[in-house]
């Protein structure tokens, strides 16, 4: 079984119309065994900026502490939140540092820009930037997303169909998927307001 | 076959775990203590390697006590399951330690709690979890037992429903087990669950 593979994770981002949802699912594993049905992957760097961190749980929270470190320092230095696009540019560089040892993470950044513009992104676990207008995927239940994903997006949704797009596509690849699952964390976020729910899938 | 089991009740928390020193067939004592009490209100339980395992715990419990002699204040125990997940985590890449821990405490506003951290560094705050072979037969026991704010009894029962199935079912299971207990007065020892006694030597 791949390193990646040994927590098991499901990470999604999707954009809307001025808003966009992050959603990971809830288990944290190791390999077969299910340790918790109650863990967090995505982070909150700022109001509007968040990021998801999939693949090996102990790196995710490493990375996590480190990231946040690095933008606390930002916010002295600048007195300002970092904007989306610079900090995908961090991760991507705190990535490639450990190029030949890496971290074996595969983040997802989700965040309103200038004008709250919604920008979403994702990486590999060196750092390989992959920018999107509409949706990106990580984690062991990856595959299942792209599809699902790919089939029930539709531009420019309003927050509460983006919720519910996000939702249905988390819960049915995680259900194809044996290490990711128990349940879904959605998180909204438009200028205005952050909306956090808990969804109930096939708890298996 | 080393087990060490933990579960949060009302007021209190327990760590369970096996009292067997092993080398490959070789069973050295049948009485060896691997629940450290980590200060008044801590109790840490480990499972893994020999020297690991004493040489981390005894590391991880001076440097709580410097902690409280420097600062005057005892750590709480998100803060120790923290420091320890942070020591993990900075030996992992360079000289890991193979030592699986469940740290239980009991703080004044907060009550008891009970986190999980693994070898490589993954935290996490549970109600109930287990390491080692035992984990196969404790968990499952306690999904189907457990339930929040169990009283002292009750959890005592939990903890022997659970060490009979692993002497039934383990195939090399561990004789005896040390049942410690962390609550508002304090850490300690609260029973021995032994079904082979070590007999002292006789003095010269």
């Amino acid at each position: 079984m791949s390193i990646f593979e040994y927590n098991g994770s499901a990470l999604v981002a999707m954009v809307g119309k001025n808003c966009f949802a992050i959603a990971s699912d809830r288990r944290l594993g190791v390999q077969l065994q299910t340790i918790a049905t109650d863990f967090n992957r995505v982070c909150k760097i700022h109001d509007k900026l968040y990021v998801g961190l999939s693949g090996l749980a102990t790196d995710a929270q490493t990375l996590y502490q480190r990231l946040v470190f690095r933008h606390k320092l930002y916010q002295l230095r600048e007195e300002r939140d970092m904007k989306p696009e610079t900090f995908a540019s961090l991760v991507s560089a705190l990535l490639y540092e450990k190029r030949f040892g890496p971290y074996f993470c595969q983040p997802v950044i989700a965040g309103l820009g200038d004008d709250d513009v919604p920008f979403i992104c994702t990486m590999d676990c060196i750092g390989a930037k992959e920018l999107a207008k509409d949706f990106v995927v990580s984690g062991t239940a990856s595959e299942s997303l792209y599809g699902v994903c790919e089939s029930m997006y539709k531009p420019n949704m309003e927050p509460d169909e983006l919720f519910e797009t996000v939702s249905q596509a988390l819960l049915a690849s995680v259900d194809r998927d044996c290490l990711s699952g128990w349940g879904g964390y959605v998180l909204l976020v438009t200028p205005t307001e952050v909306q956090e729910r808990i969804l109930k899938g096939r708890m298996d | 076959m080393e087990c060490v089991f933990g579960l949060v009740g009302d007021g209190f928390a327990l760590i369970v775990a096996d009292t067997s020193a092993v080398h490959s067939i070789l069973v050295h004592k049948s009485d060896e203590d691997k629940v450290m009490l980590l200060d008044s209100h801590k109790l840490l339980g480990a499972s893994g390697e020999g020297g690991d395992r004493v040489q981390f715990t005894e590391y991880i419990q001076k440097n709580v006590h410097l902690y409280q002699f420097r600062n005057g204040i005892p750590l709480t125990t998100a803060a120790a399951a923290n420091f320890t997940r942070g020591e993990l985590a900075t030996a992992l890449r360079k000289n890991p330690y193979s030592v699986n821990i469940l740290l239980a405490g009991y703080d004044k506003d907060i009550g008891p709690s009970l986190y999980y951290i693994d070898y490589i560094a993954t935290l996490h705050k549970i109600e109930k979890g287990a390491f080692g072979y035992g984990s196969y037969f404790c968990l499952s026991m306690m999904d189907r037992h457990y339930h929040s704010g169990m009283s002292l009894q009750e959890a005592i029962d939990l903890v022997d429903k659970c060490i009979t199935e692993i002497r039934t079912r383990l195939v090399v299971a561990p004789p005896n087990f040390v049942i410690k207990i962390v609550d508002k007065d304090g850490a300690r020892q609260h029973a021995w669950r032994e079904s082979v006694k070590n007999d002292k030597v006789a003095t010269a």
